[in-house]
Parts: C-alpha cells; sequence; structure tokens
C-alpha cells in the first residue's frame, strides 16, 4: 500500500495540519507521520478521533504521501493528490499582493 | 426524552402507536397515532374516550386531516433531522389556515438552536433529549428562546414583528406619547 | 442607502451574542462539529482549504465608505490584509480564526453588517443591479424592494431549513445587469398598461450541476404583494422539493419536475390564502425604507462639460478607461464609474486593505460615500460627476485599479477554485491570470470587443461559467486538471446556457483554446458583430473545427 499520514484542521483557527510522530499535530507536511501499512494508518485514525474528542482539530483523514525529491518540495515527502499539494503548502498564487499598474 | 411544554418540562401521558396493528393502550388512555393507523382505524379511534393525537411525518401534510382536526387534541410533528424544514410550514399551516389551537409537539431530531424558530410558527411543546435535571433543561431552553427578540415576520407566535412595532412607535410619537 | 433603526441594529447585536454563545459551547465541547456546522453556516463560516472562510454579506451590493474601511479594517486585523469579492456580491475573508469570529462580527455589526444567511440551506443574501437608481432604463430603485426582501427573509421561522439555498435578485432596469434569470427567483420589476408598478416574477433558474433558465411564472405582481407572492413560492417549495438527493433540490427542479403550469397554480392557490393577511408590509413601511434610498443631492450640471472633453481629447488612457469603464447616468453631467478588479494577471475580485481604504475614501469624495459591488466582482462609484473623472481615474491608477477592460476579454469572473475551495476540482484563478495575460494588450482586447469569459472550478458554477460567452470549467481526469469550454453562455435578458463545444483541454492547452476561439471569432465576425452575435448566427461548428479539426 502507498504512504500515508494523517490531515485534518485545527479547531481553534482552521490551520491545515499533520499528525506528527509523538502523537501531536504539526502545520508542517514534513513532521507528519509516515503510515506504511493498514494497521499504522488505524492507529493514526484513531488517535485523531481521540484529539477531535478533545476538540483540538476537525475533520481528520488520511491522504497519499510520496517520497519527494529535494528539487520538486522542501520536504522529503509530499502530498500525492494535487488538492493536498495546495493544501499542505497553500495557494498556488500570489494572493494579497497588490494589483499591477496598469 | 423530557417534554417542554408552556415553558415547563411536564410528564408525559402520551403513549404513541405508529404501527397499524399495534397495541393500543387501554381506553382511557391518551395515545398518539401515525396517519396510517388513524385512516385504518378512524372509526375505531374515534369511539375511544380518551384523547386523541396524531403523529405526522415530515412528508405528511395537515392539510390531509384538514376536516378531522376535531378530533384531535395533539400533533406531533416529526423532524427526522433537524435539516428537514417541512414541519415548520406544517406548524403554521395548522395554526394560521386551520385555526387548529391544541398542542403541537415537535419531536425527532429537535435541537436547541431551533426551538426559537419551531416557537414562532406555532409549537408549544418540545420533545428533547433528557440530559441533567428538569431545571438545567428549562434554563437551557429559556435561554435558546430569550437569543432573539426582534423578528421580521408575522408568524402564529405572539411577538409582533418588527414592522408594526415601528408603525406603532412613529404612531405614539405623532400622538405625543412617546416616552 | 439604508441604515440601521434601533430593531434592525438590536437584531445583529442579538446575532452577535448568540453565536459568540454558540462558538463557546463549541470550544468548551457542548456542542461537537456536526451540530457546529450548521449554526456557523448560518453566519457565513466555512471551514475551506486552508482554513475557515468568512463570508459577509452585502445587501444587494450597496456599501457605504464607512463600511469599507470597516472591511479593509477587519482584512488587516483579523486576515492577511486582502480579501476576495464574489459573484453574489458579497465578500470573503480567506484566514480568520475560529475564536476571532465573534468579534469580527460585532466590528461588522457596529457598521450595520452581518454575515446572516450567507450560507446554509435558507433564502442567502438577495442581490441586485449595480447600477439600481442610477440607470437611465429603471422602472423604480431595486434596492428599497430588496431591502424589503432582506429584512424579511432575515431569520425566517419557517423557511430557515429549506430543501437547498435560495437566492433572490432584483432588477428595476430593461437591461439585466444581475443575472436574474439564473436565480431561484428574479424579480424585474415593470410597469402594467395602467402604469402600475409590479414584479415580473421568474422561478427556478439557477446553475450547478443541472443549469436552467428560469421561467416567468407571474407576468406582473403588483408591488404591495411581494412578500406574501415570495412567501407562497417559498411554502410550496420547502413542503415539495426533493430532500432526498442535493443534486436535485434545488427549486429549479421541482418546477421542471412539476412543470411549470403545475407549479405555477400551486403557487398561486397558496397566495390566495394568505394574500389580504399580515405578511406584507403596510404602504408607510415601504415608504419609511423608500426614503432612505432617496437620490442624492444631484447639482444641475450641463453634459459633457469642456473640461471634461478636453481631457478626452488630450489622454488617450483616460479616453480608453472612459469608454470602457464608464457608463451612462441618467443625470446630465455625471458618470457610474466602474473599478475593475481584474488588473491583468491579477486575481479577479480581490482586493487589498490599502485598496479597500483607498476606494472608501475615493467614494467619499466623489461619490455621496456610496460604493457598489457588482456580480461580476467588480466595484461602482455610482454618483461622480464628469469634471471629476479625470482626478479620479489618476486616483484609481496610483491604486493599480484604473484598468480599462470592464466587459473585455480580461474582466474574468472567477471562483476562488483549487487554491481556496474545498470542493474544487481544478484551479480557477491561475487560469484567469493566464488567459488576461495573454490578452494583455488593451487595444487587442478593445478590437475584440465585449466578450464574457467566466471560470468555475468545479461544476458547482460559483464562477457562473455556464452564462459566460466563453466558460470554463475545471475537471478532474484521474487526478490531473482539466477544463471544458463552452460557448454562447449569456446571463441577461436573453440568458442562455453555453453549450459545450467538445473535449476538455489539459491546463497547458486552455489559454491557447481560447486564443484559438477568439481567433475564429475575428474572422467570422460581421460589422460590428459582438462575439455572442457572431456565435448565435454560426453556431458551434466552426469554432469546433478550429479547436479539433485537425486532430
Ligand atoms: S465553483 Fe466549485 S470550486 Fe469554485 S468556488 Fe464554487 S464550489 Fe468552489
Amino acid at each position: 500500500m502507498s504512504l500515508q499520514v494523517v490531515t485534518a484542521n485545527r479547531l481553534r483557527d482552521g490551520r491545515v495540519i499533520y499528525l506528527d510522530a509523538a502523537d501531536g499535530w504539526s502545520t508542517d507536511v514534513a513532521a507528519a507521520r509516515l503510515c506504511e501499512d493498514e494497521a499504522a494508518a488505524t492507529a493514526a485514525l484513531a488517535i485523531a478521533a481521540a484529539a477531535v474528542a478533545a476538540r483540538r482539530v476537525v475533520e481528520p483523514y488520511l491522504i497519499a504521501v510520496e517520497r519527494a525529491d529535494g528539487a520538486v518540495s522542501p520536504t522529503r515527502y509530499r502530498p500525492v493528490r494535487y488538492r493536498e499539494v495546495i493544501r499542505a503548502f497553500g495557494p498556488s498564487i500570489a494572493a494579497g499582493t497588490a494589483a499591477k499598474e496598469t | 426524552m423530557a417534554i417542554i411544554k408552556h415553558s415547563q418540562v411536564v410528564e408525559d401521558p402520551w403513549t404513541t402507536v405508529t404501527a397499524v396493528d399495534d397495541p393500543l393502550p387501554s381506553n382511557d388512555q391518551p395515545v398518539i397515532v401515525s396517519l396510517a393507523r388513524w385512516q385504518a382505524d378512524r372509526a375505531a379511534l374515534i369511539a375511544r374516550r380518551s384523547p386523541l393525537g396524531l403523529r405526522l411525518s415530515s412528508a405528511e401534510s395537515p392539510a390531509v386531516v384538514a376536516d378531522d382536526l376535531a378530533y384531535f387534541e395533539l400533533f406531533a410533528l416529526e423532524f427526522p433531522a433537524f435539516t428537514d424544514g417541512r414541519a415548520y410550514s406544517h406548524a403554521r399551516l395548522l395554526r394560521e389556515r386551520y385555526g387548529y389551537s391544541g398542542e403541537i409537539r415537535a419531536v425527532g431530531h429537535v435541537l436547541r438552536d431551533q426551538l426559537i424558530f419551531m416557537r414562532r410558527c406555532g409549537f408549544d411543546a418540545f420533545e428533547v433529549p433528557r440530559s441533567g435535571d428538569a431545571a438545567a433543561a428549562l434554563a437551557q431552553f429559556q435561554a435558546a428562546l430569550s437569543e432573539i427578540d426582534v423578528w421580521y415576520q408575522t408568524a402564529p407566535d405572539a411577538q409582533t414583528p418588527v414592522f408594526a412595532r415601528r408603525q406603532h412607535m412613529s404612531e405614539a410619537f405623532l400622538n405625543g406619547t412617546a416616552g | 442607502m439604508y441604515r440601521y433603526d434601533e430593531f434592525d441594529q438590536r437584531l445583529v447585536d442579538q446575532r452577535v451574542a448568540q453565536f459568540r454563545d454558540q462558538v463557546a459551547r463549541r470550544l468548551s465541547g457542548e456542542l461537537t462539529e456536526d451540530e457546529f456546522k450548521p449554526l456557523r453556516l448560518m453566519n457565513g463560516l466555512y471551514l475551506q482549504l486552508h482554513a475557515y472562510m468568512l463570508r459577509v454579506a452585502i445587501p444587494y451590493g450597496t456599501l457605504s465608505s464607512r463600511q469599507l474601511h470597516q472591511l479593509a479594517h477587519i482584512a488587516r486585523r483579523y486576515d492577511r490584509g486582502f480579501a476576495h469579492f464574489t459573484t453574489r456580491q458579497n465578500i470573503q475573508y480567506n484566514w480568520p480564526r475560529l475564536e476571532d469570529t465573534p468579534d469580527i462580527l460585532a466590528e461588522l455589526a457596529s457598521v450595520e453588517m452581518h454575515a446572516i444567511q450567507t450560507s446554509g440551506n435558507c433564502i442567502r443574501n438577495t442581490t441586485a443591479d449595480q447600477y439600481a437608481g442610477v440607470a437611465a432604463d429603471e422602472v423604480e430603485d431595486p434596492r428599497i424592494h430588496a431591502e424589503v426582501i432582506r429584512q424579511w427573509s432575515t431569520l425566517h421561522p419557517e423557511f430557515s431549513f429549506l430543501p437547498r439555498k435560495f437566492k433572490i435578485a432584483v432588477t428595476g432596469a430593461q437591461h439585466d445587469r444581475a443575472a436574474i434569470r439564473v436565480h431561484d427567483i428574479g424579480l424585474v420589476i415593470r410597469r402594467d398598461a395602467n402604469a402600475n408598478v409590479g414584479f415580473e416574477v421568474v422561478v427556478g433558474g439557477g446553475l450547478g450541476r443541472t443549469p436552467m433558465v428560469g421561467k416567468t411564472i407571474r407576468e406582473f405582481l403588483p408591488k404591495q404583494y411581494l412578500l406574501s407572492y415570495l412567501e407562497a413560492i417559498l411554502r410550496v417549495y420547502n413542503q415539495l422539493g426533493r430532500r432526498d438527493n442535493k443534486y436535485k433540490a434545488r427549486v429549479k427542479i421541482l418546477v421542471h419536475e412539476t412543470g411549470v403550469e403545475e407549479f405555477t397554480e400551486m403557487v398561486e392557490t397558496e397566495w390566495r390564502h394568505i394574500r389580504d393577511g399580515a405578511i406584507d408590509l403596510p404602504a408607510e413601511e415601504v415608504a419609511r425604507i423608500r426614503a432612505y434610498f432617496a437620490a442624492p443631492d444631484y447639482q444641475t450640471l450641463s453634459a459633457a462639460p469642456p473640461e471634461y472633453t478636453a481631457k478626452l481629447a488630450a489622454d488617450p488612457t483616460f479616453a480608453d478607461w472612459v469608454r470602457t469603464n464608464i457608463a451612462a447616468h441618467k443625470v446630465p453631467g455625471y458618470a457610474i464609474v466602474n473599478i475593475s478588479l481584474k488588473p491583468i494577471g491579477g486575481i479577479p475580485g480581490d482586493a487589498t486593505a490599502d485598496q479597500m481604504d483607498a476606494i472608501a475614501d475615493l467614494a467619499a469624495l466623489y461619490s455621496d460615500r456610496e460604493i457598489r459591488v457588482t456580480h461580476e466582482q467588480n466595484l461602482v462609484l455610482p454618483y461622480v460627476r464628469q469634471t471629476d473623472l479625470y482626478l479620479l481615474w489618476q486616483e484609481l491608477r496610483r491604486q493599480g485599479l484604473a484598468t480599462a477592460n470592464l466587459n473585455l476579454i480580461s474582466d474574468i469572473i472567477a471562483c476562488p477554485g483549487l487554491d481556496y475551495c474545498a470542493l474544487a476540482n481544478a484551479r480557477s484563478i491561475p487560469v484567469a491570470q493566464q488567459i488576461s495575460e495573454r490578452f494583455a494588450d488593451l487595444k487587442r482586447q478593445h478590437d475584440i470587443g465585449e466578450l464574457r469569459l467566466k471560470i468555475s472550478g468545479c461544476i458547482n458554477a460559483c464562477g457562473h461559467h455556464h452564462v459566460g460567452n466563453i466558460g470554463i470549467l475545471g475537471v478532474d481526469r484521474r487526478g490531473e486538471e482539466y477544463y471544458q469550454i463552452t460557448l454562447g453562455g449569456t446571463p441577461d435578458e436573453q440568458a442562455a446556457i453555453g453549450t459545450i463545444v467538445g473535449p476538455a483541454f489539459a491546463s497547458d492547452q486552455v489559454v491557447d483554446a481560447v486564443e484559438t476561439i477568439v481567433d475564429t471569432y475575428v474572422g467570422q465576425r460581421q460589422d460590428g458583430e459582438l462575439f455572442i452575435d457572431t456565435y448565435r448566427r454560426i453556431g458551434n461548428a466552426p469554432f469546433k473545427e478550429s479547436l479539433y479539426g485537425n486532430h
């Protein structure tokens, strides 16, 4: 099976976060706990469910990640689906910059 | 489940019988039946000496029993999910179109944050999850109903819509009676 | 414009307190996410791709300078210094924290604004013609009635849990700038044979998975019956609209499945029961609301004064901007100014806090402190003297807000798409940016002429792609972003849904495809023909041929 990590949004501010190896949550996908098999994924989801009950996170789910070489991504792993790449690294556009002079 | 009626937690004297062939309680027990049961058993139900209530699913309009309202002392209107808002229309029809003045009870998925809409539409009894003691349930209920007291619409409850309050104010002003 | 009285203010204040309590109950664990979600949605708070997103209502697209300054302040204090104007005349913040939202709502309430019913299966913000009150072809100002509807629909006890969301748009003009025929209810203010004012009532339009142009169910509704008639439509819909399938739950499906005659009959029957009850507003109350929309104190000016025409002659860049971005005003010597939020290569509909402040200041100086938001994601200053246009234009240029592209190919409607939206299949904004860059040359754009290009990141069609002359829909093909193109849609009084031209294009082909379509039009057009006219004359085939012919 593919490599997976658990992602969610933090309840208080909505930020994208990933379950890390110490059962904590990080905004950095590079810090995410890698699940290499079904058992690890199930265990990680159970930890996430507890975090939901503890009102730390909302809507946790598993995403597939793949090994990325350093040139492509600042992390060792990056999400497979493009949607998750955008969640991990932010909008693909430079938002909030003043519009150009025309 | 607890019943809150007229801002009190009350004992529920009613038994609900929905299936067409389930036994009815004894003749002197108030009973709520489903529309199917009512339609199947009309004569027998009318012959009972105890109060009769009708439970309608959200797909069943009270229009189908518009001519039979005199038989019912209670309507239980179902919210199968809080997102299913049909019973709001049904309660208003009962109150405003058919002039029904008996109990209209909200049953099913009745959430604290929707009570205020239900009451406006003519519900006066609410089946709520029994959480904590009666006093706590009542306190919650009253807090929920007091959150908003400004309404723009005409509805069958006692609240005066804003447009009428505005008119009242300007009349009072013109008559020199404004405080 | 409308001002809150003590009742309006009390309601939004109570609503803020209510939401503050709901957020506290969520954070304390009294409410689960499932229970909290509908409550936050009723206050416009979504959980999007990166964070929460707060959608704030701008009723019928009218803002005061003070309100726009406050929106800028909120962008700076609680967000990342910018915000996004949407196709429903609302504004969205992309990064608010849940904990801050009660404070944001309180800041909004302090300037008579709110986020009530900007989401959820309820009656949403009522939209209107952005030229309301200043268009020459107007029967009556639609904002009066939109405000009546705003009040009536706010926390409507019966219609807060409809089968699906419900959108109403109003126009008082002959030319429809509010896309009323693709709303759940569209209202067109008309006069009958005796010069009485009333509404043509159009029901069942909408975009999304099953796009449909609305049907007229009543040619003329005397205007005093507005609310009882709306209530009749909503009551029929609330009871009979489908609740088993969210893609079939909009009123358009009910109208379609029941048939327009039978649907009309049900509405009319319901209406006969309630029409003379206590639903409709007394005339005094309508008059009270109407008074807020009285015209500003116009000066008596001559049309096209010499100092203005001299600037036009002397400065061709200014003249270009005037040609595209200025609309005729009903009062001589005045102009309607469109501020394009579509700079070349920019993000359609985005404005920075600094730009919002600048526009609010300019509105205070030149436009009676009033700003309008358009469903095309631009802004309007409705009351500008022609003699002030040159100064205003120079100021706008300094802020990057003077792009002379209104209704041209780079005036693109684009939804947030996959860069922000949790529902998206593909990105919209980069496609808009690339098309805008490709056609950056304004001279070329002017030569191409009026052309509405609209992009949605999924079939929900927030970017109105179905009614684009060129519509682009992002689709997901095995994890890749693809774009399906439709041609021939229009949102106006001749509303039409576009037709798919052929197989979708990969993201690196879509800009070329648009250029091919434009070139085909330019090659085929006859004198003075707009893109849409040429398309209607020649149909899909020539475009198909040039796009796919040699494959
Ligand atoms: S059209 Fe789809 S992608 Fe675009 S904003 Fe709407 S839901 Fe999101």
